[in-house]
């Protein structure tokens, strides 16, 4: 299956993709008399009345980037959460590749992690895709001393890299090392023209902190992150909690379900930081646990 | 305390005093210009490494994103440490009403504020934008501990500066009347900051009292400190740091370190000034004799720091110790505890090793025992996190400082030894009046 095939993400952005969807669809039945009226629902879910000749298109595949206070406010009505079902996690690694590539970062400080994790020494180990847990109890916003980095309505937690004044406390603080530091000048493509939004995380910006986003300008679009879609085994379901419903981009199920029914925990959750990133326990594996073979 | 019986005192002893404590200040001499010219030698040296680090980032330490502070940060509250020797000296030993300490006052001032402002600057030295300082002020969020410690720094080097200044007054005064031959600038810069003293009885009045209220003052904002910068580590999950233990902990190191740090300004301030009727061997043997005291109220933090994970040895926390005991920094940790610490309790306990020589040799051990005991209270902690470091260049792993760290480092000593120099250059290193006071008092009694 390709992965663009995955990104109609039904479930999230009714407001703008309902929008859009009548709005093309207006379109089609393009008129000039301009007393024709068109009815169409608006961003915040009222139906509207207005001239058939007024109606532009709008990109809605590339929305504009949010500006850095946009980025400070999340998708309205939306708790994002992700599920990782570690026995579909067969250490693939496109997750980390597809993040790599959307996010122009160098493979020195990837946002995301597969890690062997063994729990004892009788057990087998398995893969563990770890990235940003976005907690609800976040280390890193509490100790921030300038509101750099910050939790939105929507529960993702981003960076204001224009903020950053680069103390690394939140590097400190995160007990999952989630963050990764622009130690020197980002190795990023010289024409890279887009504005700076937190949502996108690019550019990067040397003596910042940075780490996964949840790629919200993908959410903006209706569309899922890009490690969900590029993952071959669908291991990672992300979705809205508030309609609980999350989807792989094969299957869409409902969360609450899907842990109660695979026994979904959270990693360390005597930590109390309330991750928004679940694990379904590696049982009845799909792949047998296959060392990395050591070459990069 | 009665400052009409300095009148009554012995002229002659009064000329004397202030002549020895003033004679340091018009004298020229070429050790003195030499010292200056390494100290800033070595400060150009850590200047060019920052200009570096500005340059290429922060790539030019060693750190990197698991060990992501390295000795900036140790040696930050290493300084800060060192800067609670003024609180000990003039406010604590002062209050308790320990006369004998009245010399080592303005020398423990001038150490505590040369500590705090290194402090202060190498805390931008560890920032990754430092062209962002101000965004500390603009957007300041009160909800985090760097704020708080921001905040009583702030507080603690205003009120530092207040007490030395206040006490300084009467002697700024001596050197504007008594000292002949001074350049013009110098004084002029008399004159202005001796805020038209007159010896007034009733203006000594008014500096005792303030220097009362500044003492009392003092302590907790001092306390406080050390106390927020533990919680800069404590207010986190990573194993040595998340514990309960770390105020107190830290405050009793840094009252040790301090300590130890007055009795090597004393020696080399003693020897190089020709002031050994003011610093006696009596004062080395108390300072001698406090230090055990610190030392032994450090190590029983010590204990308590250490002694409930290892008896558990529980994940990230057992990790954390088997590193330290019989890990990579074992070397480090033993010379520390065993040199830096409990071999100076017992060597001093005996009185003659609380001789001046001695005392040295034993209070340099303490300094850089306390100097790497903040390095292993740092960075071992860091490269323990709770899931484990896989799939990272091998720098990733490790911490050893690069030449840019130890540069800047080194010119930070330098600093704080440039700052105390300066001082004890301008001012009497001695307080003159409290001196003469004093001996009054004593005068009074018999």
């Amino acid at each position: 299956m390709k992965s663009e095939e995955r990104r109609s993400f039904l479930k999230l952005g009714l407001a703008l993709g309902g929008t859009a969807l009548t709005g093309v669809g207006c379109l089609n039945s393009k008129s000039d008399q301009s007393e024709e009226k068109v009815k169409l629902l608006s961003t915040d879910g009222k139906l509207v009345e207005v001239d058939a000749s007024k109606i532009q298109e709008v990109d809605h595949h590339h929305h504009h980037a949010m500006s850095r206070s946009e980025s400070r406010e999340g998708i309205p009505g939306k708790k994002f959460v992700m599920v990782v079902d570690l026995a579909r996690c067969g250490n693939a690694r496109k997750c980390i590749e597809s993040c790599e590539k959307a996010h122009h970062i160098p493979h020195s400080r990837p946002f995301i992690k597969v890690l062997k994790i063994q729990d004892n020494p009788d057990s087998s180990p398995y893969w563990m895709p770890k990235k940003c847990y976005q907690c609800d109890n976040p280390p890193c916003v509490k100790v921030c001393p300038v509101s750099a980095t910050y939790k939105r309505s929507d529960g993702i937690v981003l960076i204001d890299n224009e903020r950053c004044i680069g103390c690394r406390f939140c590097m400190s603080a995160c007990p999952y090392s989630a963050r990764v530091f622009n130690w020197s000048a980002p190795e990023q493509p010289a024409d890279y023209d887009l504005p700076y939004s937190p949502e996108t995380s690019v550019p990067s910006k040397i003596g910042t902190v940075e780490k996964c986003d949840f790629c919200p300008d993908m959410l903006r679009d209706d569309k899922l992150p890009h490690c969900v879609t590029s993952c071959p085994n669908g291991a990672l379901y992300f979705g809205d909690k508030m309609a609980d419903s999350v989807t792989n981009g094969d299957e869409t199920v409902r969360f609450r379900k899907l842990l109660e029914d695979k026994g979904g925990y959270r990693y360390l959750e005597e930590l109390g930081t309330e991750p928004n990133v679940y694990y379904l326990p590696p049982v009845d594996r799909m792949f047998p646990f296959e060392e990395m073979e050591e070459d990069s | 305390m009665n400052n009409n019986l300095t009148f009554q005192q012995d002229s002659s002893t009064i000329t004397s005093i202030e002549n020895d404590l003033l004679r340091h200040i018009p004298a020229k001499s070429k050790k003195f210009n030499i010292w200056i010219g390494i100290l800033l030698i070595i400060i150009a040296i850590g200047a060019f490494a920052y200009y570096r680090q500005i340059r290429y980032g922060l790539i030019v330490t060693a750190m990197r994103d698991y060990t992501s502070w390295g000795i900036y940060i140790s040696n930050f509250v290493f300084f800060v440490a060192i800067s609670l020797v003024g609180s000990l000296v003039s406010c604590i030993l002062k209050l308790s009403n320990a006369k004998w300490s009245i010399p080592l006052t303005r020398i423990s001032e001038i150490i505590a504020i040369a500590a705090i402002i290194c402090a202060s600057i190498i805390i931008i030295v560890d920032m990754g934008r430092p062209d962002r300082f101000v965004n500390v002020l603009v957007h300041m969020r009160i909800q985090s501990p760097i704020i708080w410690d921001v905040i009583i720094i702030a507080t603690y080097l205003a009120l530092s500066f207040l007490m030395l200044y206040v006490s300084l007054i009467p002697d700024i005064a001596l050197c504007r009347d008594k000292i002949p031959n001074l350049p013009k600038w110098q004084k002029k810069f008399y004159r202005i900051f001796a805020v038209n003293w007159k010896s007034d009885p009733k203006q000594y009045k008014i500096i005792n009292h303030l220097i009362a209220i500044l003492s009392v003052l003092i302590i907790p904002v001092a306390f406080a400190i050390h106390t927020v910068t533990s919680w800069l580590f404590s207010t986190t999950w990573r194993p040595g740091w998340d514990s309960t233990n770390l105020g107190p902990y830290f405050v009793s190191g840094a009252l040790m370190a301090g300590a130890a740090v007055i009795i090597v300004a004393m020696y080399f301030i003693r020897r190089h000034m020709a002031l050994e009727r003011y610093l006696t061997e009596k004062h080395f043997d108390n300072m001698g004799r406090l230090l055990v005291l610190l030392s032994l109220i450090y190590l029983y933090f010590n204990i308590n720091e250490y002694l409930g994970p290892t008896f558990k040895m529980v994940g990230v926390e057992e990790e954390h110790i088997t590193e330290l005991f019989f890990g990579k920094y074992a070397f480090m940790y033993w010379l520390v505890q065993i040199f830096g610490l409990l071999i100076p309790i017992i060597v001093l306990v005996f009185r003659k090793m609380r001789k001046p020589l001695p005392l040295l040799i034993i209070s340099g051990l303490v300094i850089l025992g306390a100097w790497f005991k903040r390095f292993l209270i740092v960075i071992p902690s860091l490269q323990h996190p709770y899931l484990p470091i896989q799939d990272v260049q091998d720098s990733y792993r490790y911490y050893v400082p690069t030449w840019e760290e130890w540069a800047i480092t080194m010119a930070s000593f330098a600093g704080v030894l440039l700052i105390i120099t300066i001082l004890i250059k301008l001012f009497p290193v001695i307080p003159i009046w409290e001196t003469i006071e004093e001996n009054s008092n004593k005068i009074e009694s018999t």
